[in-house]
């Protein structure tokens, strides 16, 4: 009971109190640009969580088994920059020989996720967090979802910021930026929700 | 074009962070103080240099099917030295900075670079160019880390000003009022160029380095036409 408590601790953490994108600053490229529409937003959460979990599994046990055990704690970036690189490559491989229908809405998102800070910074942060095995699982799940609901929740503001008409020099990417403000703001509302979830 | 067209070129009319839009994500997240966005800049600027002069010193060696995961291997590289260096002289900033110095590894600014110039020009030109897109990064980040904390910590460099550190418009130095001074800053700059920066022929896919990944099938390329129709008007 305890640890299903302590997992949806995490979760919600991650979803909502610090969301990835909007307060910690993961991941903003992508969410600014691929954002636009409401498909392509899903699309690329899907993806993103796909690779987050795929990550996380792949780096966790690299961490303790092998960075840890010979005392090589420094070469961390290099070796889980390389290792997402390569899962990424590969699970977009196996998904277009074997999974082709879902290679098709998640093919074009899957190499822009190599050098999506997000993914490299929900590893690192398990590690730095001192997560075990389950743990680490389960805050990459919060991140991705986290950062599903960002873009999803974004692609609906920004529908609606196609019919408004801002002033020229803020026209584009500035009004964006500032309706991102005040989404991020939206979420300060769950600032001491986890405090209050058992309490 | 001439060195000292090449090295300014990176600071006004092709500012990584504020024309070419470039690494946001530290742009958006360091930025709450003053010391934090000069480090960070230091930082970038330095593996910026080496891994331009590195891959431009490599570009004939490297094979080009493989060029990317090489690029990712030296700049993490200098990422993991600048990162021991800063744990070792400036605890401080190493504390503070936290994972956004190993996250310069897959800063777009960096890899951006190597794709777009370090890969095609001399050492000597690569350098040229590292410093000013670093300086260039440098400075939007300091303008930022300005006003955030100025008007929203009412400090700066940790010194107190006298009547706004006692009515801060705290909002600023959280993670809102990032968004809102980057989105004020762009639109300055817009204002101030008139659109005509915008015209830069290395924005959208052919500025970023993931574009040879995913064949310019990337949605960004919808989201970049109606950048440039928005700077043509």
């Amino acid at each position: 009971m305890e640890t299903l408590k302590g997992f949806i601790i995490i979760l919600m953490t991650s979803v909502l109190v610090n969301n990835y994108v909007l307060s910690r600053f993961l991941g903003i490229c992508p969410f600014l640009g691929v954002s636009k529409k409401l498909n392509q937003a899903t699309g690329m959460g899907a993806a993103v969580i796909f690779v987050m979990l795929m990550a996380t599994a792949a780096t966790w046990p690299i961490q303790t088994y092998l960075l840890d055990r010979f005392e090589i704690g420094y070469l961390r970036t290099i070796v889980f920059i390389l290792v997402i690189a390569a899962l990424v490559q590969l699970v977009e491989i196996v998904l277009k020989k074997y999974l082709p229908a879902l290679h098709a809405s998640l093919g074009i998102y899957l190499p822009l996720i190599t050098t999506n800070c997000a993914v490299l910074g929900v590893t690192i942060n398990n590690i730095n967090d001192g997560y075990n095995f389950a743990e680490s699982m389960v805050n990459s799940l919060g991140a991705g979802l986290g950062f599903l609901l960002a873009m999803v929740l974004f692609a609906g503001v920004r529908s609606r910021l196609e019919s408004a008409n801002p002033p020229k020099s803020f026209e584009g990417l500035p009004i964006t930026l500032v309706s991102a403000a005040i989404v991020a703001l939206s979420f300060f509302g769950f600032a001491g929700l986890v405090e209050g979830l058992f309490a | 074009m001439s060195k000292w067209q090449n090295f300014i070129k990176g600071i006004i009319r092709e500012n990584p962070v504020l024309v070419l839009l470039l690494g946001t994500c530290p742009t958006l997240a360091v930025t709450s103080s003053a010391v934090n966005a000069l480090g960070m800049g230091v930082a970038a600027t330095v593996v910026l240099l080496c891994s331009n002069m590195a891959i431009s010193a490599l570009r004939k060696v490297i094979p080009d099917k493989v060029r990317i995961p090489c690029y990712i291997v030296l700049i993490a590289g200098f990422v993991t030295m600048v990162e021991m260096l800063m744990h070792a002289f400036t605890p401080e900033l190493y504390e503070s900075l936290g994972i956004f110095l190993s996250l310069i590894v897959v800063n777009c600014i960096i890899l951006g670079r190597a794709e777009m110039y370090a890969s095609k020009n001399t050492v000597l030109d690569s350098a040229i160019d590292a410093v000013g897109m670093g300086i260039g990064f440098m400075m939007a980040l300091f303008a930022m880390a300005t006003i955030r904390e100025i008007f929203g910590n009412g400090t700066f460099f940790g010194l107190e000003i006298p009547f706004l550190s006692e009515n801060p418009i705290s909002i600023l130095a959280l993670a809102p009022g990032g968004f809102f001074v980057f989105g004020c800053l762009i639109a300055l700059v817009n204002k101030l160029t008139k659109g005509k920066a915008r015209g830069s022929k290395e924005f959208g896919c052919s500025g970023c380095p993931s574009a040879y990944l995913c064949g310019k099938q990337g949605e960004c390329a919808s989201a970049e036409q109606t950048k440039t129709k928005g700077g043509e008007e």
